[in-house]
Parts: C-alpha cells; structure tokens; sequence
C-alpha cells in the first residue's frame, strides 16, 4: 500500500503495527529533516499518528503544548498532533493551522481518527472491507488490500460530469469514500462516525464586519502577510508560482515584502498566445526582482502525459489544465525545490470568477426579466466568445436566462454552468443511464446547510464554488494530484482559514465592486503590486483540449484511438459507441469545436483511461514530452 | 440532396450524435431542447455560410431565423432568392 504512494513521500517509509491497527507512512521531508519520520507518538506511546501535509502554527502550538508540560522528542510539526489530541481531544483539528490529511490510533479507546484540512487541500480515503477499514491518501493505496476488485460508482461519474468533480464524499470506485473537507471520521467499537468541525460560513445582515474600505483592506493585508509567513516555514527552500495574474503575484510580492531573500519563481507557458502569459510572468519577476524560470508547454506535451495524468488524478477529467500543471511542478523538482506557495483560492474566496459576475447580472435581470438592457452586461463578461462580438443577443438572452424565473432557487448561480456541463452526459450508454439513482443537482442542493437560505446570493456562489469546483477539482485533481507526481508540496496563503473566515464575514460589496471582482484583495494588495498587475483584465487558466490531441492535423497518440474506438467502448459500457465516433467524425473534419464538444471529448476519452488503468490494470506508455526550460536571472 | 435533408444530417450528426432520423422533429426548437448552446450557434453559423454560400449579419442571428429545421429552410431561401 505505502509503495504506490511513492511520489507523494519519496524521502523514507514508517511502520508501526500492533493489535488491530497498522499505519504506514510515505515521507516527503520539509520540516525537521533528520527527526521527523513517521509515525510519530506520544510520552507514553498511547497515541500515534501519520500524516500527510504541515501544521503552519506548530511553533506556536508546541510552546502552548510545552507549557502545559508535554514533552517532545523532535522537532517537527507532526509531533503537536499527538499532544494535542491528548490535551483537547476530539476538538484537537480546529486548533491547526495548515492543510493535513491525519490518521490518530488511540491505543488506550482503540479509536482510529481520520482528519481532513478545512477547505480540502490534502486527499484521504477510506474503505470498508468486510470487518476491516483502510484508508490512504490515494485511491490506489487501498487497491492491493481491497478484497474486491473495484468497478465505476456510475453515481459519481454523473455528479463529475455535472459540477466537474464527484460531490464529497462519493469517490469514482464503488466502496471507496473520502474523508470529507473539515471533517473527522471516527472509526469505534466497529462504527464508523462522521464528524464537521469547520463550515465555510457566512456572515449576514446582522454581522457583516463593519470599517472603512481603507481599514478592511488593511486588516486583510496584515492578515495575508501572516498567512504567507507561516507558510515560508520549512527547512528547505520555498518557492512559489507565478501566473502573471494578480493572485500569483501577490504572494510573490508578500514573500518578497517579508524580506524572504533569494525568490525562485516558476511558470508555464503555452504556444497559443490566447492562453500564454510568459510576457506578464516576466515583467512581474522583474519588478520582484526574482529568479525565474519557465517551461513552455506544447500541444503534444499534454497528449503524451494525458495517460500518467489520469493515473495521478484517479478520476476522469473534463479540461487538460491539470496536464501543464504536472509539467510545471516537474520544473520545480528539476531546480531542486520541493515546496512552492501558490495563488490558489483567491477566487473563490475573494469572488474573482466570471461566474460571480455572471450570478449577479443575472439577478439583477431577473428583477426585470423582460428587459432588453439588462442582459447586455452579459457582453462584458465574456469577450474572447466571438458570439458577443458577432452580436446575437437574442441567443446570449437565451443561454443565461435559465432559471431567471426562480432567482432564489439555491443553485441559481450555477445553473448555466452546470447545465452545460451537464449536456455531456448525454454520451453516458443507456444502460449507465437507466442504473442512475437521481439527479446530482437535486443531491447535492439535499446536502446544503440549514443557513444557506439566510446568505447573500453572492455568498451562496461563493459556497458552492468551494464544495464542488474548488474542493474536488482545483485542489485536487489540478492541485495535489499535479504537484505530487513530482513530489513537490503546494501551500495557499488565501485558503488560510483565518483568510476565508475573515472575507466570509464581508459584505458582498467588498468583493465584488459593481463588476470589479476582489475588490477588497486589489485594495490590499496595490502598496506590494504595479498598477498594472491590479488593471489588468483576469485571464482564466485555460490549456489547449482537443486541439492537444488533435492539433495541426497530426495524428493522435495510439492510446486515443485504442480507448475510443467502439470494440473498447463497446467493452466498459460507460459511453454510447454511435455518439462517440460522430464526436470523432466532426473533431477529424475541423469543424468549429465548442465547450461541450471539449469536454465531452475529454470526459470519454479520460474515463476510458481511468478504466484501463485502474480496474484492467494496464500500463499504457508514456509519450515523449518536448518541453524546454528557460531559466532566467534577474537579480 | 435538398436543403432539408443537408440541415438534418448536419445537426443530427454534428450536435445530437447520431444518425436516428427519430430524434429530431423538423420544428423542434434547439433552444428549448437544449440541442445548440453559446459555442453552438458559431458553428452552426459557420456551417450555413460554408455550406450554402451565404453571409449572415449580426442583426439577424435571432431564433426567428435559426431556431429550427423548419426556420432555417425558410431562411436559407429567403438568403439565396
């Protein structure tokens, strides 16, 4: 089991092993580099633990922890857990500061905990098999003890081909579950409980926080310094990406305002110039006086890694992006560096995204559905569609008027994305479909809390951005999964929970400015950044999808049209064989490729892997990358 | 083969994937059953001036003209007479 988790710890194994309970421990070593392998115990060895991840405030923890008189045998961060558990007991995860993924063995109650950082930044599973449970940080970690061979919750693939991911805590093998974000799972005299100890919550009418502008940008701004503080604690060099957007940069900037010498920052870049932003990457390394270096990521790159991708991912995908972030972290690796600080987050919890733009045009337009004006502002937020600058109004009414009709309905902001998503579907076999218990909009609007009726629309956005896109996508698959099949751990200053807690008690306006998005964060962030870096328009990641594959009228890899052919299609059953080649009919003969085309294509095509790989077990070759690095000094 | 026929096949093939006559009815609208979204009227665009030589203005990407087999017959040939 520890063996296939290689890549996420590639610096020693641990054991410890006694009656009923056995962990195991692969170790990427950051902190404590000498004494901090694991498992790790207590004074008297009553309480073990492995873990996967940092505890940021671990400084501040252990002097608490000491003074209350626990004594510590190393000088890592995993230590204060077992102390901590000891003193607080069950409440012990809302004292941490930091992103984990934790496995406690109780040896005096015979209890096993299972823990999950706030916002689901580290992965952890679990089975039940038979009278024994297993759990490990992949999915593929629990297949060699798994006493039966695992098949497709058909369940979660419907739910992934809808908001994007599986919702929390469904897992693409049948029998397998997550631990969920800010959750624990007890595992007790044979039950297994589950238990949420953070909620992202948001504050209202009554206890938004009050201030000027000037002062909740300042207090934001101390607040991010700290975030980005803790998070430059480790005993090996840390680094940190740069997109060329404003996220990025203003980490880069907060590191380098911390007097952090020395910054290495690391980018990609892309052949189109649509999706290339080396020329920001530059400029803002340049201003930060950084030592930069940059990969450039090719068409056939993304194809020729697609298949290890998926064995990283462990579930089917609907863009390439997380592809080009693998590439990335490859370059980080090969400069020696094992830790990076990333931008991540600040979106969701700053409302960055054009989907909270387009929540709110929307709203307003459903104040006064029938007018011809209030629609028109949809044209603002969309520029690269060729539709708006062709005109078509009619049809942008249509495609953003669904559900305009029931503007308080829970899932109102999310409604056009996850009905275009949701079209993908369409090429799910009969037979899948017919088994489907019900629909995963329906399912995951069951699981909102109580409060959320009580949440500013904006808020709402906010919430189901982070439960379903950010969770089980953007940290996961295009997040951990991509930074640790190069072994490099990623930290997120803006998912600092005091962060998220701090904007979810501001009202909407701080965050988004009539159409201006992270208003408040552009406010913190203009004494570290150039005036530029804070005007400038957002670009969203994006990388090529099909034209990866299929680009300059170049044959695609073996392994596309092995998974798409009918005889393999025919043998999963997951697709319908007739869709699918017309789907690949239309692609061969150029014709306009659309959202749900590239999607479709991507969630066949990764499905299919994800079968091979994981339930036939097949090795399928890794392709050839043709990436070169350009590194560059600027200090 | 007639306008009919070629605008059928076309959306059968390119936007339902599939080539069961049944699932299309000549005055199904594509908006209500979802069958063209945002990126879908590009390529549908695309295809009728490809595919019958004509140039269609902004002002006239309306339902009114695109929004079934039906309409597109009739405004095809109003473009071509």
């Amino acid at each position: 089991m520890v063996a296939e988790l290689t890549p996420r710890g590639p610096d020693g194994t641990g054991y410890y092993s006694a009656a009923g309970i056995g962990l195991g421990h692969a170790r990427l070593s950051i902190i404590d580099l000498e004494g901090g392998g694991q498992p790790i115990h207590n004074e008297d060895r009553t309480v073990w633990t492995v873990f996967n991840g940092e505890i940021f405030n671990y400084v501040e923890l252990r002097r608490d922890l000491e003074r209350r008189g626990h004594r510590f045998y190393t000088h890592s961060d995993t230590e204060v857990i077992v102390h901590l558990y000891d003193e607080y007991g069950d409440d012990f995860p809302g004292r941490m500061n930091g992103q984990f993924a934790i496995a406690l063995w109780d040896t005096r109650r015979r209890r096993l905990l299972l823990v999950r950082d706030r916002p689901g930044i580290l992965p952890l599973y679990f089975s039940r098999q038979d009278n024994r449970l297993l759990f490990a940080s992949e999915v593929k970690g629990l297949l060699p003890a798994m006493s039966n061979r695992p098949e497709l919750n058909f369940a979660a693939l419907d739910q992934l081909m809808t908001f994007w991911a599986p919702t929390s805590p469904a897992s693409l093998f049948s029998g397998v579950e997550e631990v969920s974000p800010a959750e624990m799972v007890i595992v007790e005299a044979g039950q297994v409980r589950r238990r949420r100890y953070w909620e992202w919550d948001f504050a209202t009418d009554r206890d938004y926080l009050t201030g000027s502008t000037e002062s909740l940008a300042e207090e934001l701004s101390e607040l991010l310094l700290d975030a980005t503080r803790l998070r430059l604690r480790a005993d090996v060099p840390v680094g940190a990406y740069l997109s060329g957007g404003l996220d990025s940069s203003g980490i880069a900037a907060l590191v380098r305002h911390l007097g952090h010498p020395d910054l290495h920052t690391f980018s990609i870049g892309f052949e189109d110039p649509g999706l290339d932003e080396r020329e920001h990457q530059v400029r803002i390394s340049k201003y930060l006086d950084t030592r930069h270096a940059s990969v450039l990521c090719r068409h056939g790159d993304i194809a020729a890694i697609f298949p290890q991708v998926i064995r990283r991912t462990e579930a089917p995908i609907l863009r390439t992006a997380p592809a080009p972030m693998a590439i990335l972290s490859a370059l980080v690796r090969r400069h020696d560096y094992k830790v990076v600080l990333t931008g991540e987050g600040a979106d969701e919890v700053f409302g960055g995204y054009d989907l909270f733009k387009e929540a709110k045009i929307r709203q307003f337009w459903a104040r006064q559905p029938e007018s011809m004006r209030r629609p028109m502002l949809l044209r603002r937020l969309y520029p690269y569609l060729d539709l708006n600058q062709r005109g078509g109004q009619a049809y942008l009414k249509r495609f953003f008027g669904q559900g305009l009709d029931q503007p308080d309905s829970p899932g109102f902001s999310h409604l056009p994305r996850w009905i275009t998503t949701g079209k993908t579907r369409e090429f799910l076999s009969s037979d899948l479909r017919a088994s489907l218990p019900n629909d995963p909009v329906e399912g995951l609007i069951a699981t909102l809390p109580e409060s959320f009726g009580t949440w500013h629309p904006f808020n709402r956005a906010q919430y189901l951005e982070a439960k379903t896109l950010m969770a089980g996508y953007l940290l996961n698959s295009q997040g951990d999964r991509m930074l640790m099949a190069n072994s490099v751990e990623g930290r997120f200053p803006f998912l600092d929970h005091r962060v998220i807690e701090f904007a979810n008690r501001l009202h909407p306006r701080h965050k988004m400015r009539v159409l201006n998005e992270k208003y408040l964060l552009k406010r913190a962030l203009a004494k570290y950044l150039p005036a530029e870096t804070i005007a400038r328009f957002k670009q969203p990641y994006r990388a090529p999808d099909i034209a990866a594959f299929f680009g300059s009228g170049a044959s695609p890899p073996d392994y596309v049209t092995e998974c798409l052919s009918v005889r393999s299609l025919h043998e999963t059953g997951y697709f319908d064989p007739q869709r699918v080649q017309h789907l690949l009919r239309k692609i061969e003969h150029g014709r306009v490729i659309g959202f749900k085309d590239n999607m479709a294509f991507l969630a066949v095509l990764s499905t299919q892997l994800w079968h091979r790989i994981f339930i036939d077990r097949q090795d399928i070759p890794v392709g050839q990358i043709t990436t070169s690095d350009a590194s560059n000094s600027y200090s | 083969m007639p306008t009919v026929d070629r605008l059928r096949r076309y959306v059968l093939e390119s936007f339902l994937f599939t080539t069961d006559e049944s699932a299309l009815d000549n005055d199904d609208s594509f908006l209500d059953k979802g069958i063209i979204d945002s990126t879908g009227i590009l390529e549908l665009v695309t295809f009728l001036e490809q595919e019958f030589g004509i140039q269609i203005a902004d002002e006239e990407l309306l339902p009114e003209n695109l929004d079934s087999i039906d309409r597109l017959v009739n405004f095809i040939h109003r473009k071509q007479s």
